[in-house]
């Protein structure tokens, strides 16, 4: 068993999964970040009637099941679905999709509370020490920049990990759309534990290699 | 804002709200540019609020506020807010250093680091100091550092919060010292304090509010020797008025 997933780790197949995963995972959380900073910054920073309803929304978000993600993605992108003339269904492009809208509410709602848990004390003596609105936010941002961390680390670790998505809108397709989830499921099915226990700890070892390399970010960000 | 005919602020008519609590009335008030009003008041009477409005961070519900004998506008623009710094009563750190706390204006100004940093530094005992974190620090050196971060901007107005509330005497001696230099360049100042030997020592007109209104407000000299409210003669007996 031993000697099969040793082999199997060599298997240029499993490269093609590894790097698929890592761009799938990797687009989805920057698409997410790109959009959910600036997005939960405003909704924390702003006062605005409607807000408490916006961080219900956000905070239920953040408990989306991938698979009703996946399903919503599926309708949307079948042929009769509202965005079936792009094609996506059943390639990275979907997987992609479904993964950034699972990512965005972790991402959106826990730079809300970052940004929230930085001293409004500290925002006023900003400004009157001379900062621009966009300056006082850029502050607030780099006061909660371990609260940013956590975020993306929570999104990641939510979207790496996740199978109901991908599998559904992507397939689960062998060179094209197999990535170590769905692999570690499909070589389960197959009684094949020994791969599916050697993927498992690739998986396990990609995470700890971007978390670490995130923290390094947050450490540099000072 | 420097010393001329027109007062550096004129407040007409001031309501400042709470909730439905009226914190602050005041119906007219000059600040003369290029001078120092010491206010002075018992814990709550309104006097942090005071430096709020004037620095424009909030808004009074009524009344309005000249700067220069202009309306002051909300949100005031860039130019007019950088000429007006406070140094608030809890100075809250940026997490860096303490010397990046005192650049920090400097830098949203675009501008590089100059020697008045390290000229500030040195005056306010902060120069041991200078690589530490500036949220680790003791009460009386945040205040100095916040002291610091607002002077290193050159304000034309300076808004004072208890600068020496956390001091020691020495310390009170070196923070003064380095007030009367900036009154020296002609910056207006408004000076809250508790301490009424504080005004007496450093402002050239001194108000005092109770209860969010102002009791009397005379040359200091004046107010001190010869307060015209009983209510003024009680609060430097050291009574608790309200
Ligand atoms: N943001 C706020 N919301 C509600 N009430 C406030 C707020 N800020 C101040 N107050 C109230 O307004 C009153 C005046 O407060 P202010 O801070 O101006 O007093 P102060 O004269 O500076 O007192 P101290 O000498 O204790 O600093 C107080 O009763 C305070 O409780
Ligand atoms: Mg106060």
């Amino acid at each position: 068993m031993i000697d099969d997933s040793l082999r199997a780790l060599g298997d240029p197949a499993l490269l093609n999964i590894v790097f698929l995963t890592f761009r799938v995972t990797g687009l989805a959380l920057v698409i997410a970040t790109a959009i959910g900073v600036p997005v939960g910054a405003a909704v924390g920073l702003a006062r605005f009637p409607g807000k408490r309803l916006v961080t219900l929304i956000l905070y239920t978000g953040m408990g989306l099941p991938p698979v009703v993600v996946g399903l919503w993605v599926y309708m949307l992108l079948s042929r009769s679905g509202a965005l079936g003339s792009l094609a996506w269904l059943f390639t990275p492009a979907a997987m992609v999709l479904a993964q950034t809208i699972i990512a965005f509410p972790l991402v959106a709602a826990l730079t809300m509370s970052a940004v929230e848990g930085v001293d409004p004390e500290l925002r006023l003596q900003v400004r009157a020490l001379g900062a621009t609105r966009r300056q006082s936010s850029w502050i607030v941002l780099r006061e909660a920049r371990i609260g940013l961390t956590a975020a993306i680390v929570a999104a990641f670790g939510g979207i790496i990990s996740e199978v109901g998505a991908v599998m559904l809108v992507g397939g689960n397709i062998e060179g094209h759309t197999r990535v170590l989830t769905t692999a570690i499921v499909l070589s389960t099915r197959q009684g094949d534990f020994g791969l599916a226990m050697a993927l498992g700890t690739v998986l396990l070892l990609l995470a700890l290699g971007a978390n670490a390399f995130l923290l390094q970010l947050q450490g540099r960000a000072r | 804002m420097k010393a001329g005919a027109t007062p550096a602020y004129a407040l007409q008519g001031i309501r400042h709200r709470y909730g439905d609590r009226t914190v602050l009335e005041i119906d007219r008030l000059e600040i003369a540019a290029g001078r120092t009003l010491g206010v002075v008041g018992p814990s709550g009477a309104g006097k942090s609020t005071l430096l709020r409005l004037l620095q424009g961070l909030e808004r009074p519900a009524e009344g309005e506020i000249r700067v220069d004998g202009e309306l002051f506008p909300y949100p005031a623009p860039l130019a007019l807010a950088r000429r007006i710094t406070t140094v608030f009563q809890r100075p809250a750190m940026l997490d860096r250093s303490v010397r990046d706390n005192v650049t920090f204006g400097l830098r949203l100004r675009g501008k590089a680091e100059e020697p008045v940093v390290d000229a500030l530094l040195e005056r306010l005992g902060l120069a041991p100091l200078a690589r530490a974190d500036a949220r680790k620090l003791s009460g009386g050196e945040t205040q100095r550092v916040a002291l610091a971060r607002a002077l290193a901007v050159e304000p034309d107005v300076l808004l004072l919060d208890e600068p020496a509330a956390n001091l020691d005497p020495a310390h009170v001696a070196l923070v003064e010292a380095l007030i009367r230099d900036v009154q020296a360049r002609g910056t207006t100042i408004v000076l809250v304090t508790h301490n009424t030997h504080e005004a007496r020592r450093l402002a050239h007109e001194t108000l005092l509010l109770l209860d969010g209104k102002m009791v009397e407000a005379a040359p200091t000299a004046a107010f001190f020797e010869s307060p015209t409210n009983a209510r003024t003669r009680a609060f430097l007996a050291g009574e608790l008025v309200y």
